[in-house]
């Protein structure tokens, strides 16, 4: 008997008698949700940042915000960066980033995470080895709880799907969470509709 | 192998006042934390009573459930091996790496290949491995296994960890900053991460209708292992498998505002398929826990997601630090679990427990964490695994607490002797509970006098 065979056989020997499986609810809040509001607030709880609007002139935001950043990597057509994710064909080349920028799908107001998968990073390191990450958000696609987000298409069809809630950081030295860790410093959300980035592109 | 003498190790880390009162702060922080989190979800109760429930169907098809896991994740291009102990687990990681003469791991922390010792195996055949977790890491050069489920190194003061970084790296030992120390860390071990031949995590959950496998962490490193080499490797305890994507919902939701009080971790990352041009192998791995499941009183141990909440919340653990308990599982949930990996090796665990029953109300998958330490200590006692200073005085306590006139006679004469008796006298070896702290005060009088006095 193989060992698979022998493991399932055990289990199969010792299981308890059966229990039903229960149907989670969806836990919607009788009160109106204000999810712009509510995401922001749990965002920062994890010392992860939220723009509201998307700025004038983004690359005058990215050089006060990054003033140091040399290298910034665009997922993006909002922004052209001076790297694609696919110049970095060796995964790991993606340290030598300053500034990440990626469109997540997808937001919960219950926790201040966003959705990242390989279709938005492309190569995937870019998203924790950069320095910093900024991630754009169209406010309407924020959902109210982790219930809603799980029906998101992105965890059946994706190799790797990512729910971000802020910077990378460690609570293992004296158990109060600092930056950094070994991932991103900083990572900022910018409230960007899609229909704005649309509009821009069929007026060009 | 003798017993592990919880108490005597304990003793060893509360010699020093400022580690335990270190610890002891820093984890009734955590439980204050958790309670707050908690207060915020109106429906946490009905949360813990689905989380325990979904758990319970899966253990009781867990067959079924293997089988639908296994399926799924070959579908997504995932190589599927199967391990029913340590060494054949371990033995499976070597080959993989071997085969590709992968030299070099990057470890995210995994609870299961502490259980298996990996780690040293993998070293004594020439493979270099990093754990990237700061905690585990900081346990890995200290040369200590994790104190803790979350937090491994928690039972380590900022100073310990500024010392053990200037040994090591010849950091600053002044420099006590939380945030100094990250960044020797980040900047000793980056290199090594973008370096490493293969990576390896283990898993929080695994999805049966999709094969994914889900990693929570705060720093990332789940993700920096799985992602940057192409050569990955996942170990899967048996018991981490749930039915439906769906179900993540709800655990997800419990498991870190019952662990720190945060309502996520910074990384919630699911992994179904292997990375663009890589290779992903899942090591279902059994060690016990099939035997387990038929165990009538203690299967439901297997329901545990690690979020260490009956840790923070033990007064025993905050107490006496990790490491006292001498396995991969401490506080209270090891102290359920580990005697089914060695029943005499761990059977003075089932008694370092006050038995309040704190850990059963915190736990998020409602495990009767409580009920299951009283029962070991039957078991124990059933096979004579009791040592008999402790098994006389349960005697004697036994029948003095059954008589109502002995047990009058016996608490008079205890205030009595408690006022006179000599102090080597009443602090000696047969004293456990006296051995590292004060009898208390006798009272004036007893309850028993006090009430007939005024209410007769």
């Amino acid at each position: 008997m193989s060992f698979r065979d022998a493991i399932l056989q055990n289990v199969r020997n010792n299981q308890p008698s059966s229990r039903d499986l229960p149907a989670p609810p969806k836990f919607h809040s009788e009160q109106p949700v204000e999810l712009k509001k509510q995401f922001a607030a749990a965002l920062k709880e994890l010392s992860g940042d939220v723009i509201t609007e998307p700025p004038a002139d983004f690359g005058k935001f990215l050089k006060n915000r990054f003033p140091d950043a040399k290298t910034i990597c665009s997922a993006v057509p909002e922004y052209a960066g001076n790297r694609k994710p696919e110049d970095f064909a060796r995964w790991s080349d993606a340290s030598s980033i300053d500034v990440t920028i990626v469109r997540s799908p997808l937001g919960v107001a219950e926790t201040g995470s966003v959705l990242l998968s390989e279709e938005e990073f492309r190569v995937n390191t870019i998203g924790f080895l950069a320095h910093d990450i900024v991630i754009l958000l169209d406010p309407a696609e924020i959902v109210e709880n982790l219930h809603d987000a799980y029906g998101h298409p992105h965890f059946r069809d994706k190799a790797y799907s990512l729910l971000m809630s802020g910077p990378s950081g460690s609570a293992d030295i004296g158990g109060i969470t600092v930056h950094p860790a070994q991932g991103v410093m900083t990572l900022t959300v910018i409230f960007w509709p899609l229909a704005e980035t649309q509009n821009v592109r069929s007026a060009k | 192998m003798s017993a592990v003498d919880q108490a005597k190790n304990a003793a060893a880390f509360i010699e020093d006042r400022t580690h335990e009162q270190h610890l002891d702060q820093l984890l009734w922080m955590m439980r204050t934390r958790r309670d707050e989190a908690a207060s915020r979800v109106p429906e946490w109760e009905q949360l813990r009573d689905l989380a325990s429930q979904i758990k319970e169907h899966t253990l009781s098809h867990l067959a079924h459930y293997l089988e639908m896991f296994e399926s799924s994740a070959k579908a997504n291009g995932v190589t599927v091996h199967w391990a029913q102990d340590a060494p054949e687990h371990n033995q499976i990681v070597y080959q993989i790496l071997s085969d590709r003469n992968a030299d070099s791991l990057i470890k995210s922390k995994s609870m299961l290949t502490e259980e298996c010792e990996t780690r040293p195996f993998l070293e004594a055949r020439g493979i270099r491995v990093t754990e990237t977790d700061l905690g585990e890491r900081i346990q890995q050069l200290d040369n200590q296994p994790p104190s803790h489920i979350v937090g491994p190194s928690w039972h380590k003061t900022t100073q310990d960890v500024a010392n053990l970084f200037a040994r090591v790296y010849g950091s600053d030992k002044e420099k006590t900053d939380p945030v100094y120390l990250a960044h020797v860390m980040r900047v000793n071990t980056r290199p090594l991460i973008e370096q490493a031949k293969a990576g390896m995590t283990g898993a929080n959950f695994a999805v049966a209708e999709t094969g994914a496998v889900v990693t929570v962490t705060n720093e990332g490193n789940a993700d920096l292992s799985a992602n940057v080499p192409e050569l990955r490797i996942c170990s899967v305890g048996l018991e981490k498998i749930i039915p439906r994507n769906e179900d993540l919902a709800v655990f997800i939701r419990l498991l870190t505002r019952s662990a720190t009080g945060n309502s996520i971790t910074q990384y919630t990352s699911h992994f179904r398929s292997p990375r663009k041009n890589g290779e992903m192998h899942i090591i279902l791995v059994d060690n016990g826990r099939s035997s387990r499941l038929g165990m009538e009183k203690f299967w439901r141990s297997l329901k545990c997601i690690r979020c260490a909440a009956c840790m923070n919340t033990c007064p025993v653990y905050r107490r006496s630090g990790g490491l006292s308990y001498g396995s991969t599982y401490m506080g209270p949930i090891g102290i359920i679990m580990m005697p089914t990996f060695d029943a005499h090796r761990y059977s003075e665990l089932p008694f370092s427990s006050t038995l309040n029953g704190s850990c059963t109300n915190v736990c998020p998958v409602k495990i009767d964490i409580h009920e299951q330490i009283y029962a070991w200590r039957e078991v124990m006692e059933e096979k004579h695994q009791i040592n008999l200073v402790k098994k006389e005085a349960m005697i004697v306590a036994g029948k003095v607490l059954s008589n109502p006139l002995l047990y009058r006679i016996a608490a008079d004469s205890t205030e009595t002797s408690l006022k006179v008796l000599p102090r080597f006298a009443l602090y000696n070896h047969l004293n456990a509970w006296g051995r590292h702290r004060d009898i208390p005060q006798p009272a004036k009088e007893t309850f028993h006098d006090w009430y007939k006095k005024h209410r007769s």
